[in-house]
């Protein structure tokens, strides 16, 4: 089982390599960022099968001793169990796919700039980050991912550095994402006070001793907990950072802000059920705030002119769904739907990517139309990824995650969630419609070129046959790790609820069909003035959220400091700066620059000296 | 050795001295300051000369030696320079290469 260490160090020195040699070919850059992956993704699959084989029992290896500081000892150790073998696979396998694709990408999106080995450098970088945050068999270590993906995502939202916006949009998310990692830090900081060790299978065995259920410290680590996984995932209230993130390059934005890292949140909240479970009312939250963010997320990518933020802004709104289904205790299909979204949401993402290029950079949707013709190959992996994403039944895999989901909210009793997520299935299947139909339907507005090659073709041909019922064959060895969830209903009442759920995604459909299919007359008029283009601007700028926090938190910050600029203490300070600059201005009088009052002055001093020994 | 007394030549190495020393101070050129600095040079050795006549030693024939050899190598790093200024500046105007000033 020494292999499991290969599926890091095979990324790790893909990344030195590319960073140590920036001025490598293009093509070589290329092939070693995707080919590290690819071989990461080989040892994956060889782990899997042994651990299988082995008879699936966790399984721990400890590399090193990280930190000993007196009693906090920190190893260095691996932790392979189900969970941990489910997201290695979304990793190393989706990922190997996106990498492949972003060679084909970023060939057309860099047009012979420099920036290749870059790019791929950290995209292998955060390969191994995100290995390290599922790997960690202790807090510490993933929080050493949880770290390290936070920072490939910054420099990869902030890859187009030259653009200011895409410097501000990496800040923005690094600053928000940070806000949940201070809180993720305090509950490691209680954890550790509380327990004595950051061990996760320790804490687990050792929480339901120190707590009973409902005990304030416990409830308050759940709280912090989640605060931290909120930020990374997006979710209500640290949310407004994912639709900037579509900076970044389409790769990016299919591997880190749709496949993997945003699901760390609700890796984090699984790997530590144990405490959620002894905190019923934070628990509880986890689900209700879930609920919220798919509703908002699903208005505000019904709004949307850019098509990677309407993407990005349904890639919170299935986040939010899968905290619901964490929230109502449904752990398996929380997990399972966080593979099959990744499946189909880096479907949709790099079919974006390739629509984008294919029509010379363009975004936005309304410059787009009729593309269907054009290209074919995209238009259907795209109804393919939209299909799974709207969960139409039967045939797609997003069916038989998203609506177990909904189904186990209702079955464990919370039909008011049950209702939102109803109402958001809705909105989901209106929105991806929306979106194909203006893209893909309706006259041509652009030219576009279809992207050609192996590269191009065939992550996307892999992904879209997992985004089918096929995807949804692959079971997850979760027994044992966490709890089902799994409620035994009466079959013809489940039976009766997945009709609805069906019907509900298919009534999205036509309602989509009906108002964007064809003239469109209806819906441009109800939004081109009055109280419905209101509400459009209200529904595009995501109910508001970002003019909230300008008001409440940046506006008063920054009136604050001015307040403070020259206040006493900058004047103490400022002492120092004065004296040195007082001092430099003493000293550069005398260097003239000129030879011949350097030779003056030096034979006046000798003058001096000789003066001294003859007549002193 | 007898004849002239030692404050005369002492006195005329001083003379050269100094009138090598206001040319270096005055010219601009750079030329004349190399030829000023080959003054300087050799009313030291000069000096040297008559100190070592004055006493009857041989250390300063050496010394005289040794100044020439230091002269010869500062002649040929002052063509040098002069040759690098020229090309950069395209002037030897000693004060054209002033940029180091604070």
């Amino acid at each position: 089982m020494s292999l499991l260490v290969f599926t890091l160090i095979f990324p790790l020195l893909g990344a030195i390599s590319l960073s140590l040699f920036p001025r490598m070919a293009d093509g070589t850059a290329r092939t070693i960022g995707a080919a590290s992956v690819g071989l990461s993704a080989l040892s994956t699959a060889f782990v899997a099968l042994f651990w299988f084989w082995s008879g699936g029992f966790p399984y721990i290896t400890t590399l090193w001793q990280w930190i000993s500081v007196g009693d906090f000892q920190v190893d260095f150790g691996l932790y392979l169990d189900g969970l941990s073998i489910t997201m290695m696979g979304v990793i190393t396998g989706v990922g190997f796919l996106i990498h492949l694709f972003a060679a084909w990408y970023m060939v057309h999106d860099l047009e012979g700039k420099p920036g290749m080995a870059r790019f791929f450098a950290y995209m292998n970088l955060f390969i191994v980050a995100m290995l390290l945050l599922v790997l960690g068999d202790n807090l510490l270590l993933l929080y050493l991912g949880w770290e390290g993906v936070g920072l490939c995502s910054y420099l990869l939202i902030g890859y187009y550095y030259e653009t200011p916006a895409n410097a501000w949009a990496a800040f923005k998310a690094f600053l928000i994402t940070r806000i949940g990692d201070v809180f993720l830090a305090i509950g490691l900081f209680l954890l550790y006070a509380v327990f004595g060790t950051l061990n996760i299978q320790a804490i687990l065995h050792l929480a339901p001793q120190v707590w009973s259920e409902g005990d304030t410290l416990a409830d308050i680590a759940a709280l912090m907990l989640l605060l931290g996984a909120c930020g990374k995932s997006a979710q209500l209230p640290l949310q407004t950072w994912l639709a900037d993130a579509m900076a970044g390059p389409t790769p990016v934005s299919a591997l880190i802000h749709a496949a993997t890292m945003v699901t760390a949140g609700v890796y984090l909240i699984a790997r530590t059920y144990g405490i959620f479970l002894l905190a019923p009312g934070i628990h509880e939250l986890v689900g209700i705030i879930g609920a919220v963010t798919l509703l908002i997320a699903g208005f505000a990518a019904l709004a949307q002119t850019d098509i990677k933020r309407a993407i990005a802004y349904s890639t919170m709104s299935q986040i939010g769904y899968m905290f619901l289904a964490l929230g109502v205790g449904a752990w398996h299909a929380a997990i399972f739907h966080l593979m099959i979204h990744a499946f189909f949401k880096s479907l949709l993402f790099l079919t974006a990517g390739s629509v984008i290029i294919a029509c010379h950079h363009e975004q936005n949707i309304f410059k787009m139309g009729g593309l269907r013709k054009k290209l074919p190959f995209d238009y259907w992996m795209f109804v393919i990824g939209g299909a799974a994403l709207s969960a139409l039944p039967l045939v797609t895999a997003g069916f038989y995650s998203k609506d177990a989901i909904i189904w186990l909210s209702l079955a464990n009793g919370h039909a008011v969630l049950w209702l939102f997520s109803i109402i958001g299935a809705f909105i989901t299947s209106v929105y991806t419609f929306r979106l194909i139909f203006i893209v893909f339907h309706g006259e041509q507005k652009t030219e576009a070129h279809a992207g050609r090659g192996l590269a191009h073709h065939v992550p996307l041909a892999v992904l879209a046959v997992l985004s089918t019922f096929i995807g949804a064959l692959i079971g997850q060895p979760l027994a044992g790790v966490l709890p089902s969830g799994v409620v035994e209903g009466h079959p013809w009442i489940e039976l009766f609820f997945e009709v609805v759920s069906s019907l509900v995604a298919l009534g999205g459909l036509a309602v989509a069909m009906a108002l964007y299919l064809g003239k469109r007359d209806f819906i441009t008029k109800s939004v081109a003035k009055g109280r419905g283009a209101e509400a459009w601007q209200f529904f595009h700028n995501a109910l508001g959220f970002d003019a909230l926090y300008d008001r409440v938190f940046v506006k008063p910050y920054l009136a604050v400091t001015r307040a403070h600029r020259r206040d006493w203490i900058e004047a103490v300070v400022n002492v120092i700066p004065g004296l040195a600059s007082a001092l430099n201005t003493g000293l550069t009088v005398g260097q003239t620059g000129r030879v011949r009052t350097y030779t003056m002055v030096m034979f006046a001093g000798a003058a001096v000296l000789l003066a001294l020994l003859m007549f002193g | 050795m007898t004849g002239l007394p030692i404050s005369y030549g002492i006195g005329l190495a001083a003379l050269l001295f100094l009138m090598g020393f206001a040319g270096l101070v005055i010219r601009r050129n750079t030329l004349f300051i190399l030829m000023c600095l080959e003054i300087m040079m050799n009313a030291a050795g000069l000096a040297f000369i008559v100190a070592g006549a004055q006493w009857q030693a041989a250390d300063g024939n050496v010394m005289f030696i040794l100044i020439i050899t230091v002269a010869a190598a500062e002649a040929a790093i002052g063509l040098g320079l002069l040759l690098q200024l020229q090309k950069r500046f395209r002037t030897i105007d000693i004060d054209a290469a002033s940029e180091m000033h604070g």
